[in-house]
């Protein structure tokens, strides 16, 4: 039986365009659109459809992403295998809706409250939009945990030629085995998947709770260790969910961006073919893989540019010993080729 | 089988207050759903934040206990990715009337096809006893220390000027009306929405100078006025009494619905 796919949304620039070619395609494909009332809903009605076992994803912008975090800490609590596009637009508040920007980028890791982790993965091209949506599903499926893809208005509106696969590679989710309690992890952290309509009588709840599915948010212990294996699932796999490219090892200088940034610092590499550059271009963003820092063995400083004051840029600095020099754009516009060299000369 | 073969028996005891109503509608719901001969794999119990909310975990079927005033679009995504499961909801007052009351407007207006039982205790009684959006004015609260300036919700009237195709009210006291207006409501295609007005002894009673629970739930009994009587008096154009609610069925209609198999 073919799964139904659902897409919950509510308009918003610069999204819109999802939802606008969901409802378009969705029931033609068997799926379901639903417009909901807002962010708050359109999260809620993605975990509900989740647990039937379809595959669920909704996509959103600044605002409307603050409205999904309570949802959002729901679908962590309760390990709901889910999809949330952010095309990132100018913020605080109502900000720049048709601007570039990527200031959600410590939202989408700590947005709500509490303790937990999630996978974000930061495409920077139609290609990579295309592929790390795919990518997007089987990593929720995989490891229960909200995926969110963080794209920018930028990669969000741009148009290029991109290479269908035929096939594209589906995952699909590990479901619970019989007589196992449905919140009773595997070696891998990860419990089997108890869907709804077959039988399992699961209670589902955002209370802590036992491997029964049952409440019991008073227990200490049981609270830790809960929350413990809902951030050690996620960050034990980070090696296996890393997505990274190296590009000039030996570099003294060396670039990271991930998202529409990655577009400059191309740029920047074509435009200098001495090897003496070094760039670390990233698609799997959280976790972070720090391991591929050390990859750079003779880095003198990291550069990274990003729209946004240093989001990612203080991430970096808990790993390395070398400078970590924050290149921020904000505004909407994409850093120029000039402003990135102009860094790189700045340094003696 | 038995509305009790419903129960989860290794979860009591249960968090419900000596002389809480909750348990009487849970029951008057169970056994409207035994009468349906729904498979308990096909079945889907769904609910937000509060006392109300605690009642899925309860019940052997799959059970969604989610986040405060959710409880609809929630259900709304489980009913529309599969249509085959019936979806219930358990709610009450502070979940669906206030931090729930835009998604109880819009599943009105979809029609969506689940069943909603409120249970409307006219207060936050999980958090402590603070005013609730149905308070009856001049009520004491922990929020409302000098009696509630606001006026009360009525939940009925909002979801029949929004669209549910089934709606009624009735009380903890009247058992086999609130069972037999449940079972209406899962018959009925489209939204059915049922209100159970109900005591909270711990919380709104002893605020409130009823000393014993039965004290209270014979005020909910003589001020519940039935529909036929209320339009009785209406129609002799004489005076509803301000302090009295109307129970029965308040509306059944055959509007376009969603989600229906």
């Amino acid at each position: 039986m073919t799964r139904t796919e659902f897409c919950a949304g509510y308009p918003i620039t610069p999204s819109s365009e999802i939802a606008e070619e969901c409802s378009r395609r969705m029931p033609l494909i068997g799926g379901i659109y639903m417009q909901m009332e807002d962010e708050l809903g359109s999260m809620a009605a993605l975990i509900g459809a989740a647990w039937t076992g379809a595959r669920s994803m909704t996509a959103t912008s600044g605002p409307g992403f603050s409205l999904m975090m309570e949802n959002i800490g729901y679908a962590a609590m309760t390990e709901t295998p889910c999809v949330i596009v952010n095309i990132q637009r100018g913020g605080p508040s109502t900000g720049q809706p048709t601007m570039a920007a990527q200031g959600d980028m410590l939202q989408c890791r700590f947005g709500s409250h509490g303790d937990y982790s999630i996978i974000a993965l930061c495409p920077s091209s139609v290609q990579e939009m295309f592929t790390l949506t795919a990518q997007a599903f089987n990593l929720a499926d995989r490891y229960r945990v909200p995926v969110f893809l963080m794209a920018d208005e930028i990669v969000g509106h741009m148009r290029e030629k991109i290479t269908v696969p035929d096939r594209v590679e589906n995952v699909p989710r590990r479901e619970l085995a019989k007589g196992v309690l449905p919140f009773y992890p595997e070696h891998d952290l990860v419990p089997g998947f108890a869907t709804f309509g077959k039988g399992y009588g699961v209670h589902v709840t955002g209370l802590t709770h036992d491997e029964r599915g049952y409440p019991c948010a008073t227990n200490v212990r049981l609270h830790h260790n809960l929350v413990k294996r809902l951030v050690d699932k996620v960050e034990n796999a980070r090696h296996d969910v890393a997505d990274y490219d190296i590009i000039n090892p030996d570099a003294e200088q060396v670039f990271i961006a991930y998202g529409a940034p990655v577009r400059t610092v191309q740029q920047v590499l074509h435009d200098n073919p001495d090897k003496n550059v070094g760039f670390l271009r990233i698609r799997t963003v959280w976790p972070f893989p720090e391991f591929a820092l050390a990859q750079f063995k003779n880095a003198q400083r990291f550069l990274v540019p990003e729209l946004n004051f240093g989001q990612m840029a203080r991430e970096i600095e808990r790993y390395v010993n070398v400078p970590v020099v924050s290149i921020p754009k904000l505004g909407g516009d994409l850093h120029l080729p000039s402003e990135l060299t102009a860094a790189l000369g700045g340094w003696k | 089988m038995t509305f009790e073969d419903w129960f989860r028996k290794d979860r009591l005891p249960h968090i419900y207050c000596a002389g809480c109503g909750n348990g009487t509608i849970i029951n008057c719901t169970l056994a409207a759903i035994d009468q349906m001969d729904w498979k308990k794999e096909e079945t889907v119990f769904v609910s937000g934040i509060g006392c109300s909310s605690r009642a899925p975990g309860y019940i052997m079927t799959d059970s969604l206990h989610t986040t405060h005033g959710r409880a609809l679009a929630f259900a709304t995504g489980v009913k529309m990715a599969n249509k085959k499961l019936h979806v219930v909801v358990f709610t009450g007052d502070g979940d669906l009337a206030a931090i729930g009351g835009n998604h109880f407007i819009h599943s009105c207006r979809r029609n969506i096809d689940i069943t909603v039982v409120c249970m409307n205790n006219q207060i936050y009684g999980m958090t402590g006893g603070q005013g609730s959006p149905t308070t009856p004015q001049g009520c004491l609260s922990t929020t409302t220390p000098y009696g509630s300036a606001e006026p009360a919700f009525d939940l009925c009237e909002l979801a029949i000027a929004a669209g549910a195709n089934y709606v009624a009210r009735w009380t903890s006291y009247h058992v086999k009306e609130l069972e037999r207006a449940v079972l209406a409501g899962l018959q009925t295609p489209g939204f059915s929405f049922v209100e159970a007005m109900t005591q909270c002894p711990t919380n709104f009673g002893r605020r409130n100078k009823f000393k014993q629970v039965a004290d209270q739930v014979e005020f909910i009994k003589s001020h519940a006025l039935l529909k036929v009587k209320r339009d009785r008096l209406v129609e002799e154009g004489k005076e509803v009494p301000s302090d009295m609610f109307v129970v029965g069925e308040l509306a059944r209609r055959n509007r376009p619905a969603m989600g229906v198999q």
